[in-house]
């Protein structure tokens, strides 16, 4: 399990959108580095980020590899109801993680 | 009849034209086929969409950068992408907003592997596909080393 950063405020009035920022540990190895035995580094990086506010689609990000090491995303949310944001990362070698951050919607 | 067996001098040459073939980064060619493929072969027009990257990037490791369409309503926008002109591989980042997504606007950190443009590209509702190129000087370069 990767560590991860999630900031988004602590309650948002209805209708106002609000900026998330997402923060992943991970070494996004592009692929293309030569190690110290002078052979090339396999690839290893988160391929797909999702964002679904209950259950809808926020943002959907397809990452390659000139995205930098921690992988960093900030977007801008809409606030409807009070409910969760789903955060989905994938990547290679079958990583997976997903977080759960409640918003309350006043 | 046999087939003449190819020659030290001829096999020597091929091998010497792959190993000067292989990209060792995206070429204008590899940049125009990711573009034609994020706007589905709509026409690339400047405008509207906004990159923020500073001019001057002192590492390429870790560079920010943010995409925005300030100019038009947020349904209009569909997606965003960000790409580059001698980086490895064109791609940098393609993102799409669902119907939750509050400003269209994505900010994230990158890397460039040299002195290069990027070109930030904005798919609208219509179809329609936008533009914007930056050129960047970066004194420490990422990717490869």
């Amino acid at each position: 399990m990767a560590r991860s950063l999630i900031t988004l405020p602590v309650s948002v009035p209805r209708g106002q959108v609000f900026t998330v920022r997402v923060l992943l540990q991970h070494p996004m190895e592009g692929g293309f580095r030569v190690g110290a035995d002078g052979r090339v580094l396999p690839r290893d990086i988160v391929r797909r980020f999702r964002c679904l506010y209950d259950g809808e689609a926020v943002i959907e990000a397809e990452l390659f590899p000139a995205i930098a090491a921690n992988p960093f995303l900030e977007f801008s949310v809409r606030a409807a109801d009070s409910g969760s944001l789903l955060f989905v990362w994938e990547g290679d070698h079958g990583f997976y993680q997903r977080e759960q951050r409640s918003v309350v919607v006043t | 009849m046999t087939k003449p067996r190819p020659t030290r001098r001829q096999l020597l040459a091929v091998t010497a034209g792959s190993l000067l073939l292989r990209p060792a980064q995206a070429t204008p060619e590899s940049l125009a086929a990711a573009l034609r493929d994020f706007s589905g072969g709509a026409p690339l027009r400047e405008g509207q969409v906004r990159l923020e990257v500073e001019p001057l990037v002192d590492n390429g490791n870790t560079v920010p950068v943010s995409l925005s369409v300030p100019g038009l309503p947020p349904e209009q926008v569909q997606a965003l992408a960000l790409f580059t002109e001698r980086n490895p591989q064109s791609e940098v980042i393609r993102a799409q907003f669902g119907p939750r997504a509050g400003e269209r606007m994505l900010a994230t950190r990158i890397r460039l592997a040299t002195s290069q443009q990027l070109v930030a590209v904005a798919r609208l509702a219509d179809g329609s596909c936008w533009m914007q190129r930056v050129e960047v000087v970066v004194t420490l370069s990422a990717c490869l080393e």
